[in-house]
């Protein structure tokens, strides 16, 4: 019989601490989220050196709960996988020095991560990945569809040109004085309104992949500007209802069209954005009429960022021979396409 | 009795282990280079050359700021993940207090070490040597170096200034304080990690899960916010 494969993975790429155990790749052990948004609320958004500060504070707290949860020492495990990039640099660079440090002392090979490899990799902890596969990532910092041919290899097809989706959800939000962050506040807004304003819808060039969300968010705001200058008033709801159909609009005839291309036996949800309602309704309706596509939403808690995703990328790229040495640095603009 | 010491709070990085009153070895360079690229390389290194293993670790010591933000969380970062993983103490050192330990053994007067903040302002504080030992007379601070030149005016004894920066402020102090400044030489101006490890042998031990730099100046976001709020800020 295999000995089991233990994998810790380090994530702070942004405004949470995380760390997870995770076994053979597919089983939690432990998964510890120090989140940090109640600091960055009264800014309206993450503060980079306050994040840094943040880890700092909440770096061993966490990895010891990991090892306590999952009942094992430093010993037992075979890999420490770390968030290289992309991300905030001060942020990324916390989980790296920690990781860098963990894999000297205690002489165990040190795995580099990319985050969106990471939040692909979620849905391996909910089933088993069949190839090929499409993962559509929405978050705040991306929004792609990458082709995945095999484990570890990663093809990005189509990306926004400008913002992220979640970018633009949090922009709307602001117009409708919504408090940070704002994607779920419009998430809920939308579900009681209509998508009575008829917004743009970004297709881009013909057989395009890519995405475009700056139009979009202009149109919004000027059609809140342009009622109030008539003295009309646009039911909030309505206007997030008219936002959400628009960007998830696009998003699923997109994903839908590369699945026909690319002949995939999966597609995957990924990104913090996938926690949004809509967007899985939609999916959910979208793909229950294409027989033969299997369609895999991770839960909530796997959407956002976490480490357990880090761990189970982590466990895949570990199984390839992908290491770093004790020189690994934090990369904020790391592509995914590298580790191919 | 086995301390790594370890100092990426600003561009010096320094590395050093010492044994039973021995200096086994030690690193440093004075270089822009990434630190974060550098420092495990360079701890690993040393303590190869000094074939002593992580868990013939006995404490480790590390430099706190001020600084660099990002530079002094390295350092502090991999201290603490090191000391808490292997279940050994950690001790904090201000990085003014390192420079001024060296060279202020043999001089009879106070010793301002100093980093350049930028507008000129300097992170300084103010030490000395009474019986053998090296006291703080004015903690670490940020200050503006003509208010700080005034300051030592004051004082009744030479003032030994130390620091990679000096270049950037000694005209200033020459002129307020004229032969009462004293300037170290450049081979002087990098912390040395030894010392760094020798202070931390003797001063009590950190919470390690609770410790962090010694930053002294709140986060620009942080000030700006309370600013706005109408909160007054202290000093
Ligand atoms: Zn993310």
């Amino acid at each position: 019989m295999k000995k089991d494969q233990w994998i810790m993975g380090l994530e702070t790429s942004c405004d949470e601490t995380a760390v997870a155990i995770i076994k053979n790749g597919r089983e939690i052990a432990a998964n510890i989220v120090a989140s940090q948004i109640e600091s960055h609320k009264r800014f309206g958004g993450v503060v980079p050196e306050i994040a840094s500060r943040h880890h700092v504070e909440q770096i061993t707290i966490v990895i010891e709960e990991a090892l306590n949860q999952a009942n094992l020492s430093f010993s037992d495990l075979d890999g420490i996988a770390v968030t290289e990039g992309p991300g905030l640099v001060g942020a990324l660079l916390i989980g790296v020095n920690a990781a860098k440090a963990l894999a000297f002392a205690h002489n165990i090979p040190l795995v580099p991560i990319h985050h969106i490899a990471g939040h692909i990799y979620a849905n391996q902890l909910v089933t088993e990945l069949k190839f090929p596969l499409l993962s559509l990532v929405v978050s705040g910092g991306h929004t792609e569809i990458v082709y995945m041919k095999e484990h570890g290899h990663f093809e990005v097809i189509g990306e926004t040109r400008d913002d992220a989706a979640g970018e633009a959800y949090d922009k709307v939000a602001r117009t409708l004085n919504l408090p940070y962050p704002g994607g779920p506040h419009i998430d809920r807004l939308a579900q009681g309104g209509k998508d009575t304003l008829d917004l743009p819808r970004a297709w881009l060039e013909e057989g395009s992949y890519d995405f475009s969300f700056s139009g979009l968010k202009s149109a919004v705001i000027n059609t809140v500007h342009n009622a109030e200058q008539r003295g009309e008033v646009i039911a909030p709801e309505d206007l997030a209802a008219s936002f959400q159909a628009s960007v998830i609009d696009v998003l699923v005839k997109k994903i839908i069209r590369a699945t026909a291309e690319y002949e995939v036996k999966q597609v995957l949800l990924a990104g913090g954005v996938a926690a949004n309602k809509g967007l899985r309704m939609a999916l959910e309706k979208a793909f229950s009429e294409k027989s033969g596509i299997e369609l895999v939403i991770p839960p909530l808690n796997l959407c956002t960022d976490n480490a357990a995703m880090i761990a189970a990328a982590g466990s895949i790229m570990f199984e390839k021979g992908i290491r770093a040495d004790l020189s690994l640095n934090a990369n904020p603009g790391l592509d995914i396409e590298i580790y191919n | 009795m086995t301390i790594l010491s370890i100092d990426t709070s600003n561009y010096a990085l320094g590395v050093a282990l010492i044994e039973d009153n021995q200096v086994l070895g030690e690193y440093i360079t004075n270089l822009k280079k990434n630190h974060s690229v550098r420092i495990m390389p360079a701890i690993h290194t040393l303590m190869k050359d000094c074939e002593r293993a992580p868990s013939d670790l006995t404490k480790v010591v590390v430099a706190k700021g001020p600084g660099s933000y990002t530079g002094v969380r390295i350092g502090v970062t991999i201290a603490k993940t090191l000391a808490w993983s292997l279940k050994i103490p950690l001790v904090g050192v201000s990085s003014l207090e390192i420079l001024a330990s060296g060279i202020g053994r043999y001089f009879d007067g106070y010793i301002s070490p100093l980093f350049d903040a930028r507008r000129g302002q300097v992170y300084t504080g103010l030490f000395r040597y009474q019986s053998g030992v090296l006291e703080s007379i004015k903690e670490d601070r940020l200050v503006m170096i003509n208010d700080w030149a005034s300051t030592l005016k004051e004082l009744d004894k030479p003032v030994l200034f130390v620091g990679n920066d000096l270049p950037l402020h000694q005209a200033v102090l020459e002129d307020t304080l004229s032969s009462q400044a004293v300037f170290a030489a450049i081979t002087e101006h990098n912390p040395r990690p030894s010392e760094l490890a020798l202070l931390g042998s003797v001063k009590q031990a950190e919470d390690i899960h609770s410790f962090v730099p010694n930053y002294i100046r709140l986060a620009e976001a942080e000030t700006k916010w309370l600013e706005a709020n109408g909160k007054i800020l202290k000093g």
